[in-house]
């Protein structure tokens, strides 16, 4: 909210410098975003003199004047009528911006050079006159700034105000808080209900139907009444805090919202069918055109304002067309009213209208203080539209509520906050704002808010009002007792700092992506149709179509930042993300959210370096550092096993494995199938892993138990089999595994083989054998025994055959 | 005669000597050993001299001979193995095979710097789903319906009654419903609003923290923070505490530091202030420990929370705020 400190000195007098004063307001909790200097518009306007006039050549109606500014003079082609020789008057220099026009341009007018503008009271914002240029009292010196020649110094704050403080949305409002903090008076406006005559009683009435949704109206009447532009001042303060000034009715029930916070409608009472209001809600569709213009379909649960016949406005939100104030009205109906915040709201919302009225009403005002503010916007409009007032006024206010005094313990107080304040510099701070403070005992206050304290309901909002004013930072810091008790971070988090640092190790960059994706996503992996990734939880109003849904897998996010980083000349990537997905279940029900963690690896495995021509990355590789990644969480035992082709989706068939951990799958490694990487724009090979991280946590060894070194030296024997080509060597290394043999120790693959020596649909497969006993040095001919019966097990097993 | 023998010698002896390539020693062997080499021609010659002298003569060219042939031959070796001393050397300025290693990205950086600060201080890490329904996420925090506090965080919705969450905050209530007090928990984790320009991205990063338990006041929270933007910021930072409003803390108080970049004397960062906002808290609505059932007249708590991606900004000076998902490898390889 902006305030102009011209018009809050009506009501308090400021001691404190404009920035003091701003610092101080931003820690009493109305932070002060910026400070404006109002007339810095007028900063290239200066005083200038008319040194001659002469007739335009090419146009009647203009002159060609020659104005002194001290320093130069310069040619002037104006058109005002009032001008004269040695007349001071507004010159706006070249750049000049002034309300409502664009930059002042070097202009040839006519064919006549013109390097500035004389200027009217209007034109500079300064007042209202558009007639002539503004003359200035000869004593002013030449070339001086205009604002230091008027006297013209305002500063407007911008307030951003929280949601809990309506109260503040009014100047007084503001210019009680300074006063608080200034330790000053408040004072608020004077003013005297003129002479009335009639009744308004016999003249008009309202019905509220609803009572829920208007708690109050009141209102007043008024008659011979002239609609013309308000006064200067008025609309002066008006554009001060950026309103539009209107006509002086309009502006009148404005610049009192402004000052009171209470929003006011003035109706043309003429037109108002039988001359009375029923207050009500509306029907289902029906239909209403607001004062500017624009028709809404309206709902059940919306209050509308109405006459004998038809609404007359949307209650609280907005007034209509057919009851606006025009040049002939002559009766004006006053309303000021409460409406119940939450309805105001619902409705503002639900027809996208916000107004400053609405702001105001779904913030909660003081429902206390309806009548006042009709009697003083009442009172300026007699005064300023030369009407009359109808005697009295109607308040309909069927259940005023309470007030529920607060008991506040000044022990708890000082406990919460950790302060040590006396009683009685609570009760003198509570006070200063209002509040009516009563003894109760020793140790507790009975607080009254005031009525405009919409927010102050329970002991820790006054708790809030204390530590305000004495000041947060005057608190004392202190410390919460907390036990040395040993912490640590378990779980999943753990786990994923410790997949993260392995990654990193193993030369991937953390990615991080929107969680949010296309809902075209699932094509593009060519999901199947019974895929559960395809229960997508959608966004209902998402920023664009490329962030409707939820994402159901990484890969789409990874696929586009490879595509991104090609275009930016680095195609070799080795990325990973850790992430959630997300799988919908029922409407109004959490999705299923499971972490996962996918890494890719494109491009080349090694660069064009001067030890190596390029070597492009392949499946072994993202397999490789899947395995290395798993056996740093000590995870060793892995099988991979071929993806079946119709398994696959978006990785290529026969290049897709999934990772299983004893018979548990913890996820797939593979290469992304080509035609995925069409619908993204990539022209290389892409590798990925993705590992259900949830599943993983499962199934990590919590402990490492150190096996002894062996004592005896092992023994290593090499077999070569000839076997078919489509057997997996990882089921010939379990095979040999599952002969339970005890002295083998482990296996080694060191040669696999194709070609012109080897038959047709075969391969040569080379394995180490090391054998070792715990018990005894292994002798020859123990090993060669053992490795003839492994080998002729093998045979049989796989059908194999020796080489040569 | 004699002489000239011993004169042949001390010039081979020196020529020897002078020689720096193979090729010069072999050159040498040749005009002193070759078949018209000077001691070859001598011995040949030798029958030209007096008989008596013959003898003695043939004996010591032949010494010579054989010793010069030792010689020429050790300097070849000599000079080979010279030759190979220098061809060890190798350009260690060559670039090494390199194993570059990756990076996390800036946000697990601050998130981690941040959470490992309040595990030291004994606080728990805990996270909570990112899709909430509207109780967590408004309601048990104070949020009322139809309230315009509702409008200060732009919402994504999933249904009337599911939401992204707009806060870490719904992990406050659900830690309570599952644990009585004393809680001392941190929650970091994702959370999203409807908002994308300069300086906002509709998913973006917080941490939460809230501590409940006997006899908590407002000057422990202000303790904690201080101790916790001392570890993070450097312990000349200042700190101030201000007035604010968050429905679900009362009083509630937003944190500002002195900037990091112009140290207060006012900046483009700070927008010329030289403050930066950096932390929203408060001590925990009694309504908020209401709606988990604790008992509000021995309990009192505070919260807080903060942007990861905004504290990522200012700690490593990055200017624009969208960088941080687009994971364009020259971004992400600098942290």
């Amino acid at each position: 909210m902006k305030v102009s400190l011209s018009w809050l000195q009506d009501y308090v007098a400021i001691e404190m410098e404009v920035n003091k004063l701003a610092d101080a307001l931003t820690m009493a909790g109305l932070e002060v975003e910026a400070v404006i200097q109002r007339f810095e518009y007028l900063k290239d306007v200066l005083v200038g003199r008319i040194i001659e006039i002469k007739p335009h050549p090419g146009a009647d109606r203009l002159k060609l004047c020659q104005v002194d500014i001290g320093s130069r003079i310069l040619p002037v082609v104006c058109g005002a009528l009032n001008i004269k020789v040695g007349m001071k008057a507004p010159l706006a220099m070249i750049g000049a911006q002034l309300p409502d026009n664009k930059p002042l341009k070097k202009g040839i007018i006519r064919g006549e050079i013109s390097e500035g503008m004389l200027c009217s009271a209007g034109e500079l914002g300064i007042g209202l006159d558009l007639s002539g240029v503004h003359e200035l009292d000869s004593t002013n010196e030449i070339g001086l700034n205009l604002c230091r020649a008027l006297d013209l110094d305002d500063t407007v704050f911008e307030i951003g105000l929280t949601p809990n403080r309506p109260d503040c949305l009014s100047i007084i409002g503001i210019a009680r808080e300074i006063a608080s903090l200034q330790n000053v008076p408040l004072k608020l406006p004077q003013y005297e209900i003129p002479a009335e005559k009639g009744d308004i009683n016999t003249l008009s009435s309202v019905k509220i139907q609803d009572i829920n949704h208007c708690p109050r109206y009141s209102a007043r009447l008024l008659e011979d009444i002239i609609i013309e532009p308000s006064p200067f001042w008025l609309a002066d303060r008006l554009i001060s805090v950026g309103l539009r000034p209107i006509n002086n009715i309009v502006d009148i029930t404005n610049f009192v919202m402004m000052e009171t916070g209470q929003p006011l409608h003035a109706f043309d009472f003429d037109l108002l069918a039988e001359n009375k209001i029923i207050v009500r809600t509306a029907s289902q569709g029906e239909k209403f055109k607001t004062l500017d213009n624009k028709e809404y379909l309206l709902t059940e649960e919306m209050l509308l304002i109405c006459d004998g016949k038809q609404p007359v406005a949307i209650g609280g939100v907005m007034g209509g067309l057919n009851s606006e104030i025009n040049q002939n009205t002559r009766r004006v109906f006053l309303e000021s009213a409460y409406f119940n915040p939450a309805s105001i709201r619902r409705t503002s919302k639900k027809l996208g209208l916000s107004t400053d009225a609405a702001y105001r009403f779904e913030r909660g005002i003081d429902p206390f203080k309806t009548v006042a503010a009709l009697n003083r916007a009442a009172v300026l409009m007699a005064k300023i539209s030369k009407g009359k007032l109808i005697a009295g006024f109607i308040d309909e206010y069927p259940n005023p509520p309470s007030i529920q005094p607060i008991n506040l313990s000044v022990s708890q107080t000082n406990r919460v906050l950790g302060t040590k304040l006396a009683a009685g510099q609570i009760e003198q701070m509570l006070k200063s704002i209002e509040f009516k403070v009563d003894s109760k005992d020793h140790d507790t206050f009975i607080i009254s808010p005031p009525t405009f304290r919409v927010d102050v309901l329970r002991p820790e909002d006054l708790m809030e009002e204390v530590a305000r004013l004495s000041g947060y930072n005057q608190i004392p810091t202190t410390f919460p007792h907390i036990p040395a008790e040993a912490r640590t971070q378990g779980g999943l988090l753990a786990l994923r700092n410790k997949l993260k640092d392995l990654l990193t190790g193993l030369g991937f960059n953390e990615a991080i992506n929107y969680t949010f994706i296309h809902a075209a996503s699932c094509d593009r992996l060519n999901l199947k149709s019974d895929d559960p990734r395809r229960n997508l939880v959608k966004i209902v109003n998402p920023l664009t179509e490329d962030q409707a849904v939820l994402r159901t897998s990484l890969i789409p996010g990874l696929l586009e930042n490879i595509r991104n980083n090609i275009a930016q000349q680095t195609p070799d990537l080795k990325l990973f993300e850790a992430g959630k997905i997300f799988i919908a279940k029922g409407t109004d029900e959490l999705p299923v959210e499971t972490e996962i963690l996918a890494g890719l690896w494109t491009g080349n495995r090694i660069k064009n370096t001067w030890y190596s021509k390029p070597v492009p990355s392949d499946f072994f590789d993202i397999k490789g550092a899947v395995e290395g990644l798993l056996s740093g969480i000590k995870m060793r035992d892995l099988t991979f096993t071929a993806m079946q082709d119709s398994q696959c989706t978006y990785t290529r068939f026969g290049h897709t494995a999934k990772i299983f951990d004893h018979g548990q799958e913890l996820g797939l490694v593979g290469e992304i199938q080509p035609s995925v990487l069409k619908q993204y724009d990539i022209n290389q090979s892409v590798f990925i892993f993705e590992i259900d991280l949830d599943i993983l946590l499962k199934r990590i060894p919590l402990e490492i138990n150190a096996r002894p070194l062996p004592k005896y030296p092992s023994v290593s024997r090499d077999i070569t089999l000839i076997v078919d080509q489509d057997i997996e060597v990882e089921k010939i290394l379990t095979g040999l595994m599952d002969l339970k043999e005890d002295l083998v120790e482990s296996l080694h693959l060191f040669d696999i083989f194709e070609g012109d020596s080897i038959p047709e649909n075969k391969k040569s497969v080379s394995f180490r054998v090391t054998y070792r006993s715990s018990m005894t040095t292994l002798k020859d001919e123990t090993i060669n025994q053992l490795h003839q019966e492994l080998s002729d097990k093998l045979i049989t097993k796989f059908n194999a055959l020796l080489p040569g | 005669m004699e002489k000239n023998l011993e004169q042949i010698n001390t010039a081979a002896l020196k020529e020897l000597d002078a020689a720096d390539k193979t090729k010069k020693v072999k050159e040498l062997s040749i005009k002193y050993l070759g078949r018209k080499g000077e001691l070859t021609l001598f011995l040949r010659n030798i029958s030209q001299l007096p008989p008596e002298e013959r003898p003695k003569a043939g004996q010591r060219a032949n010494q010579i001979k054989k010793e010069l042939e030792v010689r020429f031959d050790n300097k070849i070796k000599q000079l080979k193995r010279g030759a190979l001393a220098v061809k060890d050397e190798i350009d260690v300025s060559l670039p090494g095979r390199t194993q570059e290693p990756g990076t996390l990205h800036p946000i697990t950086r601050i998130t981690r710097e941040i959470c490992d600060i309040f595990i030291s201080m004994g606080f728990d890490i805990v996270e909570g789903p990112e899709v909430e329904t509207d109780y967590y996420n408004f309601e048990a925090l104070n949020f009322q319906k139809d309230h315009p506090a509702r409008d200060m965080q732009d919402t994504f919705y999933v249904s009337d009654n599911i939401v992204l969450r707009t806060h870490t905050s719904p992990t406050q209530p659900r830690v309570m419903e599952k644990q009585d007090p004393p809680v001392r928990i941190i929650a970091p984790g994702k959370v999203y609003r409807c908002d994308s320009d300069l300086t906002h991205t509709p998913m973006f990063h917080q941490v939460e923290g809230l501590l409940v338990d006997k006899n908590v006041s407002f000057g422990d929270l202000k303790g904690t923070l201080t101790t916790f933007i001392h570890r993070m910021f450097g312990s000349k930072t200042m700190l101030r505490f201000r007035p604010s409003y968050f429905p679900f803390t009362e009083p509630s108080a937003e944190v500002d530091i002195s900037c990091v970049m112009c140290h207060g004397k006012g900046c483009r960062i700070c927008s010329k202030t030289g403050w930066l906002e950096i932390l929203g808290s408060g001590m925990v609505h009694p309504a908020v420990l209401e709606n988990v059932n604790y008992d509000t007249s021995r309990y009192t708590g505070f919260a807080f929370g903060m942007g990861v991606d905004r504290i990522a900004m200012l700690k490593y000076g990055i200017d624009d705020i969208r960088k941080y998902f687009e994971n364009d490898f020259r971004f992400l390889s600098q942290f």
